[in-house]
Formats: structure tokens, sequence, C-alpha cells
């Protein structure tokens, strides 16, 4: 992974930075020995790794936008951070930029029962929300499966999901308000308790720009109510086609499942073997298909479901009996990964997205390319939503197999486009996917995209290196070429 | 007077912006035109009509995806949504008769372009939360693309969000894709007579916050309204839940069933509480639902023939005042005050819209961030120029 290169003049300037810095955020604040930046030098994609310039942990407003201001001025590169779970390198260092950590914004400001929101910081964890108001039945209902330790500002940075997305939306759909600042230290409200933008939507154009327009300081919530039931039913089919089938005709059929998982038999064998859920071990693949909501609607719904997977061939049907039970068939596919893990030393998780109608075809052709490049893969999917997680097993401590897993990653990765989906449904583009951009984009779709970027950010001093493949200065982007004397459209009919 | 361009396909969008940019020629860009009434007036050098890039490009129900040209009208993306149980769940008003115009006109993507969305939008999201990609053209006429047909997907920026709501003036569109729902199997509503604006707000608030998955909550000539949707036996259920939990506000209730809900939601949704009065200017003012009495009762200290109806839980208000040459913007957006929210000039005459900011003023720092993002896209400033003003 090829990273922009190194400033020298910055690195000579080091020093300086740092007690800039320290002038900025007082005492523990501002880290500047290698054991203290350490922790900071991967995110969760933790192949690949980097020492930060420094490290400074501010815990107010002002001082993010000191920072900041600072760095626009000096022409210093800002790496913003949450909690470092990204598995897309969204929050990886760049040696000559600052790591800014909003670790310290972690208290929650306010929670609004009568207008369902809560006002909180940053650096409040995903399940923190939850944590703070589900003793009045609420919940936020966005739940990536780092939700214990991602934080809500890195949720609003990569637009983060989780397995209840096709029914509850993802961040940007949850999201009521944000406070952010920008480079040049200005601090902006988008949003707030009420609904929609008076003007062009910044926040929704702020959700999920991985870290390069700004740094988020406040976030607003939409918080739910808890649903009153909720009831898991595992589906068995001797044939991945089976499955996929059923999850076509779960939704034709207008029934939106909580949640709706999908697991190929290997991924089934080793979750059964790491955490005994129960699950059938002589299946193709495996449904689980989760149904919420008042308790008479859950088993009207468990009964039309059964029914629907019955006619298509399940061989096994089983319905949660209870919470416990619930809990169990999901531990396995929460597992899913760890339990990957036991199998092999290292794995690679990619994360697609495809139409659903071509799941089958999907899979099929992965299982070809895993002969190809001699690597096994395992998949786990959020099948109503068509974002495949494929697990490809490879041993780092091969280089050969290292590069090997990245090229079949590629390859994955491209057919999700040529079937008509993307490259990334939830973890990001970060430094992982940035340089498949092409597969996607257009050259043209990409500088309009550089363009946006430029509007925040007219130096590119924000996380650099990540998302696009390659920068331009916003100068030569800015330019207007105007195409004289073009023969004006001499088709098109004029009145 | 303007000529009028019409493109037939992508190529001849293309050419045609692409020959704007080079003349510099404003392009006044519309599908059928039936909001034209609404927005700052605008003077253009050309009409870039958008009808001849009409019709359903691709629609698979179990996929809950349907791509479409610009210029379909909405009615067509909806009647084909309803011959699969299908419906665009962000429930897109029809502002026609409200503006003066005709009922039914209007394309799926000019409701896009206003971020326009009816009573669901507090349940299922706003139109911006439906809009999955789109092509089309940018004010360099460059042809480019954002997102995709897929329901996940975070690669590069969400533009989409960005277009939903921009009026037409950030880029033209082509292609969209759009998420959609099933129907509901049956439409119930309950409703409360008697309440104050407060106490009905409240109730409404209760209702939101309860499990009972309320999809419509409104309050309008004295009746609050609560809308539940699903399979029989849920609304069934709910329907006795949310009777349990609103007992205490003491008000008489009465239950619709699925015509007459129907029917009810539709006449708030095209705001026709507020339509009869043809003279009257209409203000629509978003703000925390709890705020909403209160933002109506500053409202009616200064003007006391003001009328109000509430929608979103109370974070609608749908506002008519009298007649008067600068649409009283001053005293409307003073009563929103520091609440927090925004105030647009939804039915006025041209000259009182040309005369006030039509769309709520922002902070300068957003306002000027706001200038930088249109100039990233169009930096001629050639699509429906000041219309956001």
């Amino acid at each position: 992974m090829e990273m922009p290169p190194l400033d020298p003049a910055i690195l000579a300037r080091r020093s300086e930075i740092v007690a800039a810095l320290r002038a900025i955020v007082p005492g523990e604040g501002v880290i500047d020995d290698l054991d203290g930046m350490r922790p900071y030098e991967c995110d969760a994609l933790s192949a690949y790794r980097q020492m930060p310039l420094v490290v400074v942990l501010p815990e107010t407003v002002p001082q993010v936008s000191a920072i900041l201001r600072y760095c626009q001025d000096n022409k210093v590169k800002v790496v913003p951070r949450g909690a470092g779970t990204s598995l897309s390198g969204g929050s990886m260092p760049v040696g000559d930029a600052i790591l800014l950590g909003l670790g310290k914004f972690n208290r929650v400001l306010e929670i609004d029962y009568a207008n369902r929101c809560a006002r909180v910081q940053p650096g409040v964890t995903n399940l923190g929300i939850t944590k703070a108001v589900e003793h009045e039945g609420f919940y936020y209902a966005p739940d990536p499966s780092s939700q214990i330790a991602c934080s809500i500002g890195g949720n609003v940075a990569e637009n983060s999901g989780g397995v209840h997305c096709l029914k509850y939306g993802l961040t940007t759909n949850n999201l009521l308000g944000i406070e952010m600042v920008l480079m040049t230290g200005e601090v902006v409200r988008l949003g707030g308790k009420h609904l929609d933008s008076e003007g062009y939507d910044l926040m929704g154009l702020m959700t999920g720009s991985e870290g390069l327009l700004g740094v988020v300081t406040e976030v607003t919530v939409r918080l739910l109510r808890k649903p009153s039931t909720a009831r898991a039913v595992l589906l068995g089919f001797p044939t991945e086609a089976g499955a996929a089938d059923c999850v076509a005709a779960v939704i034709a059929s207008g029934i939106i499942p909580g949640g709706m998982e999908m697991m190929d038999k290997d991924a089934v064998k080793c979750a059964e073997a790491y955490v005994g859920a129960g699950y059938p071990l002589d299946v193709e693949g495996l449904l689980i298909v989760e149904l919420d909501g008042p308790p008479i609607e859950v088993d009207y719904l468990v009964e039309r479901v059964a029914e629907i997977a019955r006619e298509r061939g399940a061989t096994t049907v089983r319905v949660s009996r209870d919470e416990q039970e619930r809990v169990l068939f999901w531990a396995g596919r929460k597992a899913a990964f760890p339990a990957v893990g036991q199998i092999t030393p290292d794995y690679m998780c990619l994360d697609g997205s495809v139409p659903r109608g071509r799941l089958v075809e999907v899979l099929a052709k992965m299982r070809e390319m895993s002969k190809k490049h001699g690597l096994r893969v395992v998949n786990v999917f959020h099948a109503g939503d068509g974002n495949l997680h494929p697990l490809i097993l490879f041993d780092a401590n091969d280089p050969s197999e290292l590069k090997r897993a990245e090229e079949f990653g590629a390859d994955i990765l491209r057919l999700c486009v040529q079937v008509g989906g993307v490259l990334t449904g939830e973890h990001g583009v970060g430094i992982e996917k940035r340089d498949l951009m092409g597969e996607q984009f257009t050259e043209i779709d990409l500088d309009q995209q550089m363009r946006v970027k430029c509007a925040f950010d007219p130096d590119h001093l924000l996380n650099p290196g990540k998302v696009f493949p390659k920068l331009r200065r916003c100068a030569e982007l800015g330019r207007l070429v105007v195409h004289q004397n073009k023969i004006p459209f001499p088709d098109i009919p004029r009145f | 007077m303007a000529g009028t361009l019409r493109p037939r396909d992508a190529k001849e969008l293309r050419q045609a912006i692409e020959w704007a940019s080079s003349e510099g020629a404003t392009l006044d860009v519309r599908g059928e035109g039936s909001k034209l009434a609404l927005g700052k007036p605008m003077v253009c050098d050309q009409v870039l009509d958008l009808s001849g890039l009409a019709g359903i490009v691709d629609y698979a129900p179990e996929e809950l995806v349907v791509t479409l040209r610009a210029g379909t009208p909405l009615r067509e993306v909806e009647a084909l949504l309803a011959q699969r149980n299908q419906m665009l769940a962000f429930e897109p008003p029809d502002l026609g008769p409200l503006l003066g115009g005709e009922p039914g006109r209007g394309t799926l993507v000019g409701a896009l372009m206003g971020n326009l969305a009816g009573p669901r939008r507090l349940a299922a999201g706003a139109a911006r939360d439906h809009l999955l990609g789109f092509s089309g053209v940018n004010g360099r006429g460059e042809a480019f693309k954002s997102g995709g047909k897929v329901m996940k997907n975070v690669t590069g920026y969400d533009l989409s969000k960005l277009l939903a709501g921009s009026w037409g003036t950030l880029a033209v569109l082509d292609e969209v894709s759009v998420k959609v729902l099933p129907a509901p199997d049956q439409t119930r509503t309950l409703l409360l007579r008697g309440l104050t604006d407060e106490a009905a707000v409240q109730a409404m608030c209760a209702a939101m916050g309860s499990p009972h998955e309320v999809s419509g909550a409104a309050h309008a000539d004295g009746k609050t309204a609560l809308r539940l949707e699903g399979v029989a036996p849920s609304v069934e259920a709910r329907l006795k839940g949310l009777r349990d939990i609103l007992a205490v506000a003491g008000a008489a209730m009465q239950e619709l069933g699925t015509l007459e809900s129907r029917a009810l939601w539709r006449e708030l949704r095209d705001v026709q509480p507020l339509a009869g009065d043809r003279d009257s200017i209409v203000w629509r003012i978003s703000c925390p639902p709890t705020e909403g009495p209160a933002v109506v009762a500053r409202l009616r200290a200064r003007r006391p023939s003001a009328k109000a109806f509430y929608d979103w839980s109370g974070g609608l208000v749908w506002l008519a005042l009298p007649s008067s040459s600068n649409g009283d913007h001053m005293i409307v957006r003073s009563a929103l005050g520091a609440t927090g929210g925004h105030a647009a000039l939804i039915r006025a005459p041209e000259a009182v819209r040309a005369a006030v900011p039509v769309f709520q003023p922002q902070p300068a720092a957003l306002a000027t961030l706001s200038a930088r993002v249109k100039e990233s896209f169009d930096p001629r400033r050639l699509f429906n120029p000041g219309r956001m003003g």
C-alpha cells in the first residue's frame, strides 16, 4: 500500500509543531514519544502500520478548532481518529501528519425522550448510547459488530451499518444533527433536533466522508423505542441457491425482517465448533432471519417466513423459543469472524455489496477464484441488503500468500462491481480499497468527488492518502475548460 | 423569451449542458414544471426540459429498487409500484393544488430535488434517505455518477444526499435509483378530538415514543391523528396499545378504517387543510416536535389570524398567513427563534418570493461552505440560478 511521500520540511519542523500543539492542549494531551504513540500506529486494518508525526488528544471544541486552524495556517496534515476500529484503514496514521484523537470527547450531553433524540460527544461508543437510554426502553438502531468499542464520531465518518440496516437504516438515516470543525477552525452546526436541512444537506455529505472533510465534535442521533418482541428463525438449505432464493422470496412477499443473515457451509461449521449455537451441519446455506415488532405480528411473520422457506426446500426450520435461544442463534453469527480465525493464521475480510439477485452467481464465481488463487474463502453476509463479507484465509508469514490474498480480494471486489454492486457496503474505502476506486468510478466521477473535497479542504490536509487513488491539486481541478466554438448540439429538438 | 432545450437521451443532455457551459447560458431545469411556483423566481437564458428523458429503466421488486429516467412522472412510478404492492415510503406530496396548479403532476426526481416527504417522513425517512444513486451532468458539461443500485454502499462521498434537496442547482440528473418498500396491507387511524395544540403534541410524542410503530402523527382542525400500518392482527393489537397509553389525555377517540385513513393522510400530505384560501401565504416550518406549539403561539401573538396545523408529531408546522408584501418573513423566522430549525416560504406571489429569502438564511460560515459546494458542481452558476435564495 503506497502512501503519499513524506514532506521532509514538515518532519524537520516536528519539535516546533509539538510545541505549538502543547500551547493549545496542555499536559498529557500531546504525545510525542514512541512508546506513547505506539497504540495509535494502526486501526483495525492491522496489516498496515505507521507511526504518526505526533498524537494530540484535545478535550474541548475550542482546542480542536485551534489545532485545525494551526494546521491550516502551517500546512500540516491531520488524521482524525475515533476509537480506531476502522476495517479499511480510515484512521491509519500518516508519517508527516498529526493524529487527532477524539477519545476524550466521551460524554452524553443530553437525552431528550420527548423528541426521541440524544446529543452526545463523538467519542461516546455506539453501544454507549443505547446503554444510556435502554432503561427507558429506547435504543440507537445502527449496530456495527464493533459497537462495544467503535465511537459514534467514527460511525458518522464511515456511515456505519450493522445487521439491522435493512429495516432501520445506516448511520446516515439515524442522524439528526452534527457539530463539526472545518480546516479553517470554524465551527458549524448542521441539523439539530429538527428534521431535514434548510439548504444543501451537508450532514448527509459528511456522513461516510471518512474524515476527509471536517472533524465532528458533537452528534445528535435519533432514538428508537425498542421493539416489544424479537424472534429469530434458523433456516437451513441443501443448496446456496435455495437459501438465496428464500431471501428474495421473503422480501418479495412484503416482509422486511429486522435482520437477515446468510452463512455458507464452512462458516456454519466454524461458528458451530466455536460457539455451539446449535446450527445444522448438513446444510450448504444457513439463514438467520430475525423478526421484530408486536408479539402478534412477530408470530404471524415467523409462520409466513417458515412457510416460504419450506416451499423453497429448507431442511431445517427452527424458531427461537425464548430470548436465550434467540441470543444463541445470533451468537454463532456474531462470532463468525473469530471462529474463522480459529482455523487460519490470518484472514482478510471484504465488504462488497451486490444486488441480491446476483448472490448465487457471485458465490459460484468466488469459488472458482478460490481455486485459481489457491486460497480458501468463507462467506458470511447481510443477505437482506446484499452486503457480502467474504473471508479469505491465508498465512501472512508467507509473503506470497499475502500477495495472493490481496489479488483474490481485488478480484472479488471487481466482480461485485461487474454485477452491478459496489466496492464497499459498510467498511469504507480508506486505504484498503483506495486503489480499486477506478473499478467503480470514472476519472470524471472521482474528479467531481475531489472537487467537493476541495470545497472543504483546498490543501488536502485532512486524512491524506485515503479514499482517492490519485490526488489532484484543487487549483487544477477548479480550472474551467471552456469548449469554445463547439457546434451546439445540432440534433436536440429546440422550441 | 427563453428557448427550450429538450434532450432525448443522455448524450443530448450532456451536449446541451456542454453548450450552455461554453456560452455561459443559464438553464431553468424542469421536469413537468409542477413546482415552478416554489422557490426564488428565476430569469434564465434557456429552459432545459427533461420530459424527453422519461421511463422506467429497471424495476425488480425483490431488490426493493427502481431505476428510472429523470423526466418520469411520479404518478407513473407510483402506479407501477402499486401493481407489486410496493411504495415510495417517504410519501412524496402532491403540492400542485396548493401551488395553484393541477393535481397529479410532477416527476419523482422533482420530489427528490426538493427533498419533499409526507407524513411518513418521521418513521420512514426523507426523500434523501431513499435516493440510492444517480447519474447526471455537472455544470462543466461532464457526465458523472454517484452511489449505486444497492441498499448498502459507502463507496466514495454520498453525493445523493447533496443532490436531494438541491432544487436542481448542483447537477442535472439523467437517471436515479430509488429504494422502495412493501406497501402496508392495512392502514388505520386513531383520532383524538378536542386536544389543545400542546396536549396534542404531547400525545403525539408519547405515541411516537411507544413501541406501537406509529407512521403518521398530525394535528389539524382540532383532531389529532395517529396512523398505524401493517398486517391486520398487528394493527389491531397496536391500536389497542395506543388507546391504552393515550387514555390519560382524556380525549374522545375514534378509529378510521383503511379507506378513510388513506384519504385523510393524503389530505394532510398535500397540505389541503390550508389550500382553501388561495390568497394566503403558506410557510413550512421544521422544528423540534415539542417546540411546535410554542413557535405557533409566538406567531399568533403577532398575527392572530394565522392558521396552522402540525405534522411529524409537531415537528412540521404548516402555516397560512394573510397576504402581505413581505410574507411576514421576519415575524415567522423570529417566531422560530433560537429553537433550531428552519422556515421555508412555500406559497406566495412571485413578487413576494422575489423580495424575501424563500429558504432559511444560513449562518455565514455555512453559507460560504454551501456556496463552495455549489461551485464544485456548477462553477458558472448555470443551473436554476438563485432558486435557493
